[in-house]
């Protein structure tokens, strides 16, 4: 129980970290909107979106949407414990590395709901379509578990390689694809309003997903960190 | 499978050398003379037994990667390393022309050389997931680090393949189930006959044959590249 306890206590800590260094510069969420507004004003000129191809297109433009803006988030994640130097000095504290994962993990999705919360709103007013549906929410909250535990444990490796930045969004977007297929398909069957019989094959491997990701990055971890 | 490779081709290497080429030419007579022509596809259905033989074993090489890769995190060992990406680069190889070959057969039997259906999808995915896995090995240089998340990455990359197997009984599809049942939507499926079926079989035997020969030489190959490394480091200081 005080095993328990120890590690959500690191678990808080290392998220309140990463929120607290978010909030000082606010650099990181404010590139993020920036760009997911770009994107999805490039979209509407690029696709020619018109009243019935909108509908259709909104869940794939969504989550294509956030997946780019998600590995801004990821580069910074890493980075910004190498940079720091702040690696070696986990190697110095007696936590279990696992849930130092778990902390960033978090964070991470933090990032991508609050990014994914503003740009509803915006993508509705713009393209007209009524986005705030709880259905929707949930593929939300899934999907981008799903893709911080993935990306976060990704990025780790990713600082501690060469030319790191190019490297992430090519390790990570091949493992994501599962998770982009399903949470578009989800979405845009929520969107339509169709019978959760038809919702369900899609959800089903999101949840997987965003139940066995966390595990093997968990277990994972230690291995990235050590050395 | 030592870290120094022996120098001279070892003996049962050899006869498996010679073993891949007979079995090779002896499937390829079969499916030229042996199976008979397919009533509806005609001659094109032939490519049928070398796709699903290369699939077949460019699947069984990537899942050796990811065991290789669970063996190296429990014991650290180069020789499990340089057994990972061998069996990847295999895969790699196999995949590629288990797509190919899927293409040439979907240009008459679909109407087109490539259709956005959830097997052929989740088969690039797969395929784009282990390059992914060459490049991040590309970009690390320490060796130990190199191996360790290699290690990883081919765990994680390995969950494709069971996507890519169930993808044709999970969601609809064209891709036809010639084994086992599926959806009788699916265009272009066909029941076998006896003498397709022994075709192929020997032409998954003769594919596996000669994905162990290659493995194999592969392995050597990582042994001597190894090695070249070790002397480098050895007589020019990095």
């Amino acid at each position: 129980m005080t095993e328990l306890r120890a590690s959500l206590a690191v678990i808080a800590a290392v998220l309140r970290k990463d929120l607290a260094i978010e909030w000082r510069s606010r650099q990181l969420l404010a590139s993020m909107l920036v760009f997911v507004l770009l994107v999805i004003l490039i979209f509407n000129f690029a696709l020619d979106l018109d009243a019935r191809a909108r509908a259709e297109l909104s869940a794939g433009v969504l989550w294509a949407t956030f997946a780019f803006a998600g590995t801004l988030g990821l580069n910074r994640s890493g980075a910004v414990e190498k940079d720091a130097g702040a690696m070696n000095s986990w190697l110095l504290t007696p936590v279990d590395y696992g849930t130092v994962y778990l902390g960033k993990t978090l964070a991470n999705m933090v990032f991508m709901l609050v990014v994914a919360l503003f740009s509803l709103p915006v993508y509705g007013v713009l393209y007209n379509v009524n986005l705030i549906q709880p259905g929707l929410l949930l593929v939300l909250a899934l999907g981008s578990w799903g893709y911080s535990a993935l990306g976060t444990l990704l990025a780790a490796m990713a600082s501690q390689a060469r030319s790191r930045e190019l490297l992430l969004p090519v390790l990570v977007f091949p493992l994501l694809l599962p998770v982009l297929v399903s949470a578009v398909r989800a979405s845009s069957l929520f969107l339509q309003g169709q019978p959760m019989a038809y919702i369900w094959p899609s959800l089903n491997l999101l949840i997987v997903y965003a139940v066995c990701m966390p595990v093997l990055g968990y277990l994972f971890f230690d291995f990235i960190v050590e050395d | 499978m030592a870290t120094k490779p022996s120098e001279s081709k070892p003996f049962w290497l050899r006869v498996l050398d010679i073993a891949s080429l007979v079995f090779m030419a002896v499937a390829t007579w079969m499916v030229f003379f042996y199976a008979p022509r397919e009533a509806v596809m005609g001659e094109v259905q032939r490519v049928f037994y070398f796709h699903v033989a290369t699939g077949w074993v460019g699947m069984a090489a990537f899942i050796v990667a990811a065991i290789a890769g669970i063996v190296y995190l429990i014991r650290p060992n180069r020789k499990w390393d340089i057994l990972a990406v061998a069996a990847v680069e295999l895969g790699l190889v196999y995949g590629f022309l288990n797509v190919a070959t899927g293409s040439i057969w979907a240009r008459p039997a679909w109407n087109t050389w490539w259709t956005w259906d959830p097997r052929l999808v989740t088969a690039s995915i797969m395929l784009l997931t282990f390059l992914a896995y060459l490049l991040l090995r590309q970009s690390i240089e320490d060796p130990d680090r190199r191996a360790r998340f290699g290690a990883i990455y081919a765990i994680l990359a390995s969950l494709t393949v069971p996507l890519t197997y169930y993808s044709i009984r999970i969601w609809r599809t064209l891709h036809p189930v010639v084994i086992g049942s599926g959806d009788p939507n699916a265009e272009g499926g066909f029941a076998m006959t006896t003498p397709m079926l022994h075709t192929l079989l020997f032409s998954v035997l003769a594919f596996t044959v000669l994905g162990i020969t290659l493995l194999w030489h592969l392995i050597r190959l990582g042994q001597l590249g190894d090695r070249v490394e070790q002397l480098r480091v050895k007589w020019m200081g990095n």
